[in-house]
C-alpha cells in the first residue's frame, strides 16, 4: 500500500471518479490550471479538459446553484468552495434549495452533488480562513456531512460522496492536507458515509471526535497510556448522519465520554452526541459527559498565542480526559 | 442596449391555428386562475399568486420554445400557472395543488401550489425564494451542453428577482459559457409593493444584458405574437450554441401580489385599471375576430369548455382527501 497525504488521496479520489463516470465534473474558483489553492485538483484540467474542470467566476452562490441544476439534470458535480469561511453565500443554495429538492418534489428531482471545502484552523488562517462550519450543515435534513481525517477515509468517503444520490458537504481539514499521512490501498474502494471508526481501542474512557482533533486526541490518548489509562478514540467521520450505534457501543464499554471538536462549543456536534448518549446510553455512564471544544468566539484569531488559546490542543484534551477519568 | 441579431426569417410566426390554440389555453388559464382566487376567498385555497395579466407572455414563450427547439425545459416561478398548464399540468392537477390534496403530482402537496418538479412534463419550480432557481436553470443548461443534448432552458422570473445576486451570477455564468438559456423576465413593475423605479435606476431590465455580453430585448408581454417572436429568436440563438438572451416581457399584474396582499395601500386604482385595459386575453380575442379566425359561437363554446374543465377540476379537488401524513417523513434522502 502506498503512503499518501490527505490532499493526494483527495486528488486521486476525484481523478478516479472522473475516469469512472463521465457525469462527474469539477467547478470552482481556481480549480483549473492552478489546480486549486491547495492543489486538490492539480493536473486534472490537463487530464480532463476545461469542460470538465471548470474555473468559475468568483461567485460562490452560483458555484453551488449551477452545481445543483446540473445535478438535478443527472450530472455529478463536485463543487469546490475555496475556504469554508467563504461558504456563507452558498447557504441559501445548499440549505435552502439542495437540501429540500428531493423532499419538496416528492423525489421527482434530487441533487447528487458534492460540495468540497477546506475548513478548520491551527494554520494561522485568522478569522476568515480557519472556521469550522460543519454544525450549520449538520442541522439540515436532506444534507449529508462528511469530515474525514485520514488519507484512507478521505479517499474512500469522497468516492462514496460522488456516488451518493443526495447532496454531500465534504469538509477537509486543511491542516491535515499535508501533515497527515497514511496508507491508501491501490484500486477502488469506498468508505460509507455515516459510519464511525474506532481509531484507537481503550476501556477507561471514550473520546468522540472528528477532523484534526482526531489526531490531537490520539496524541492525548498516547500520552495518557503512559499512566495506565486506556482511552478509546472514536472518529465520527460523518456528522450527518451521526453513527449513534458506534458511539453507544464505545460508551457502553468505557462508561466515560469526552466529546471533542474544534468548532465552537454551543450547538456543536458534541451537543448532539451528548444528547444521543443521554437519551440512549445514560445507564452506561459512570461520569457526566464532558465537552472539549473551541470556545464561543468567532472562528480563530490570528496571532499564534491567540490561535493556541482557541485550539483544543493535545494538552488540553489530555487535561480534560484526566478530569473525566478522575471523576 | 445590445439587440438580438435580426433573424426574423428563421422565426416561424404563429399561424391562425396556433393563435386559436393559445386562445383556448389562455381562456382555460384565466378561468382557472379566477376560480382559485375565489376559492381562496372562500377559505378553501390557502394561498394564490395570480397570473392574470401575464398569460400572453407565459403561453407565447412556451409556444416559441415548442416550435423553435428540439427539446426544452422550463424553470418557472410562482406566478407561472400558464407555463405549467402549457407544459401538461391539468386543471385537476392545479386544483389539487391549490387545495393541497392527495394526488397532487409535482410535490404531493408538500409545497405551495405550482411548486415542485415534473421532469417528464419539462418544468420545475422548486423554491419559493425569489431568484434561487435561476442558477439551477443555468446548471441544467450546462449539463445539456456537456452531454451534447439539444435542450434549451427557459428561466422564468419577475422584475423583483432581477435584484437578486443569484440572477446576476447566473446571467454572467451563462454568458461566459455561452449556455443555451433564455432568461424570460415577466416584468409587471412590482416586487410585491416596491415599484420598478425603487428597484432599479433603469427603464428597461433588458439593458442589463449588455453588461453580461448577451442580447437583451424588451417587448409587449401582453401580446402573444410579440412574446412568441422574441423568445423564438432567443431560443434559436440558444439552440445554435450562441448563448443566452434576456427577454423582458412587459406585463400587468391585475391583482395584488398574492391573496395575502392588499395592493390598495401602495398602488393607485387608476394604474390598476389602466393595466387591465392591456388584457392579453381580450387583445387576443380581438385579434382573432379581426382576422376572422374566431366567431362568437366558437368563442362561447371555448369559454364554456374552459368553465366546465374548471368546474370538474374544482369538484375533483374538493372531493379529494388531504395527503395521508403516513409518508411525510419519506424522501428526505434516497434511502
Amino acid at each position: 500500500m502506498a503512503v499518501q497525504t490527505v490532499i493526494e488521496a483527495v486528488r486521486d479520489a476525484i481523478r478516479e471518479e472522473m475516469e469512472r463516470d463521465k457525469s462527474v465534473f469539477i467547478l470552482g474558483e481556481d480549480v483549473g490550471l492552478r489546480g486549486g489553492v491547495f492543489l486538490a485538483t492539480q493536473g486534472l484540467a490537463d487530464r480532463f479538459g476545461d469542460e470538465r474542470v471548470i474555473d468559475t467566476p468568483l461567485a460562490e452562490s452560483s458555484i453551488a446553484g449551477v452545481a445543483i441544476g446540473a445535478a438535478m439534470a443527472g450530472m455529478r458535480p463536485i463543487a469546490e468552495v475555496q475556504f469554508a469561511d467563504f461558504v456563507w453565500p452558498t447557504m441559501n443554495q445548499i440549505v435552502g434549495e439542495a437540501a429540500r429538492a428531493r423532499y419538496g418534489t416528492y423525489g421527482n428531482v434530487f441533487v447528487p452533488m458534492v460540495v468540497r471545502s477546506p475548513y478548520g484552523g491551527h494554520v494561522r488562517g485568522g478569522l476568515f480562513h480557519s472556521q469550522s462550519v460543519e454544525a450549520y450543515f449538520a442541522h439540515t435534513p436532506g444534507l449529508k456531512v462528511a469530515v474525514p481525517a485520514t488519507p484512507y477515509d478521505a479517499k474512500g468517503m469522497l468516492k462514496a460522496a460522488v456516488r451518493d444520490d443526495d447532496p454531500v458537504i465534504f469538509l477537509e481539514h486543511k491542516r491535515t492536507y499535508r501533515s497527515v499521512r497514511g496508507e491508501v490501498p491501490e484500486g477502488d474502494y469506498v468508505v460509507p458515509i455515516g459510519q464511525a471508526d474506532v481509531k484507537r481501542e481503550g476501556r477507561h474512557a471514550t473520546v468522540v471526535t472528528y477532523g484534526l482533533t482526531l489526531h490531537y486526541a490520539l496524541q492525548a490518548a498516547e500520552s495518557l497510556s503512559e499512566t495506565g489509562a486506556e482511552v478509546e478514540v472514536v472518529d465520527l467521520r460523518s456528522v450527518r448522519p451521526i453513527d449513534a450505534d458506534a458511539v453507544l457501543a464505545s460508551v457502553r464499554k468505557t462508561g466515560r465520554l469526552l466529546v471533542l471538536h474544534e468548532d465552537n462549543q454551543t450547538g456543536g456536534i458534541g451537543a448532539e452526541v451528548s444528547a444521543i448518549v443521554s437519551e440512549r446510553g445514560f445507564d452506561y455512564l459512570d461520569a457526566p459527559i464532558a465537552r472539549c471544544a473551541g470556545p464561543d468566539v468567532p472562528s480563530m484569531p490570528f496571532a499564534p498565542t491567540l490561535e493556541a488559546a482557541f485550539m483544543p490542543t493535545p494538552d488540553k484534551i489530555a487535561a480534560a480526559l484526566r478530569k473525566l477519568l478522575n471523576y | 442596449m445590445v439587440q438580438a441579431s435580426p433573424a426574423p426569417q428563421r422565426i416561424k410566426p404563429l399561424g391562425g391555428d396556433d393563435l386559436l390554440d393559445i386562445y383556448s389555453t389562455m381562456s382555460l388559464v384565466r378561468a382557472l386562475d379566477q376560480r382559485v382566487w375565489m376559492l381562496n376567498r372562500q377559505g378553501k385555497a390557502a394561498i394564490v399568486a395570480s397570473c392574470q395579466g401575464h398569460e400572453a407572455a407565459q403561453l407565447g414563450s412556451v409556444w416559441a420554445l415548442r416550435r423553435h427547439t428540439d427539446g426544452f425545459f422550463c424553470f418557472t416561478y410562482y406566478r407561472d400557472m400558464g407555463v405549467c398548464i402549457a407544459q401538461g399540468l391539468t386543471p385537476r392537477d392545479v386544483m389539487l395543488g391549490f387545495l393541497a390534496k392527495a394526488g397532487e403530482p409535482i410535490s404531493h402537496a408538500r409545497q405551495f401550489p405550482l411548486h415542485g418538479a415534473s421532469v417528464e412534463r419539462g418544468f420545475m419550480n422548486l423554491s419559493n425564494v425569489v431568484g434561487t432557481h435561476v442558477p439551477h436553470a443555468v446548471g441544467w443548461a450546462l449539463a445539456a451542453k456537456m452531454r451534447g443534448e439539444p435542450t434549451v432552458v427557459a428561466a422564468y422570473f419577475g422584475d423583483g428577482a432581477t435584484s437578486q445576486g443569484d440572477v446576476h451570477e447566473s446571467m454572467n455564468f451563462a454568458a461566459v459559457h455561452k449556455l443555451p438559456v433564455v432568461f424570460v423576465c415577466e416584468n409587471n413593475r412590482y416586487a410585491i409593493s416596491v415599484p420598478q423605479h425603487k428597484q432599479m435606476a433603469i427603464e428597461r431590465i433588458s439593458d442589463r444584458a449588455a453588461g453580461y455580453g448577451m442580447p437583451g430585448v424588451t417587448v409587449d408581454g401582453t401580446d402573444v405574437s410579440a412574446s412568441h417572436d422574441a423568445v423564438a429568436e432567443a431560443a434559436i440563438r440558444a439552440r445554435e450554441g450562441n448563448g443566452p438572451t434576456l427577454v423582458e416581457l412587459e406585463v400587468e399584474r391585475y391583482l395584488p401580489h398574492t391573496s395575502d396582499d392588499d395592493d390598495s395601500t401602495y398602488r393607485p386604482r387608476e394604474e390598476v385599471e389602466a393595466g387591465a385595459r392591456r388584457d392579453p386575453l381580450a387583445k387576443l380575442r380581438e385579434l382573432l375576430f379581426q382576422h376572422g379566425l374566431l366567431t362568437e359561437v366558437q368563442d362561447t363554446a371555448i369559454q364554456a369548455t374552459a368553465q366546465r374543465e374548471v368546474d370538474d377540476a374544482t369538484d375533483d379537488g374538493e372531493k379529494a382527501p388531504y395527503p395521508d401524513p403516513g409518508d411525510f417523513l419519506d424522501r428526505v434522502y434516497a434511502d
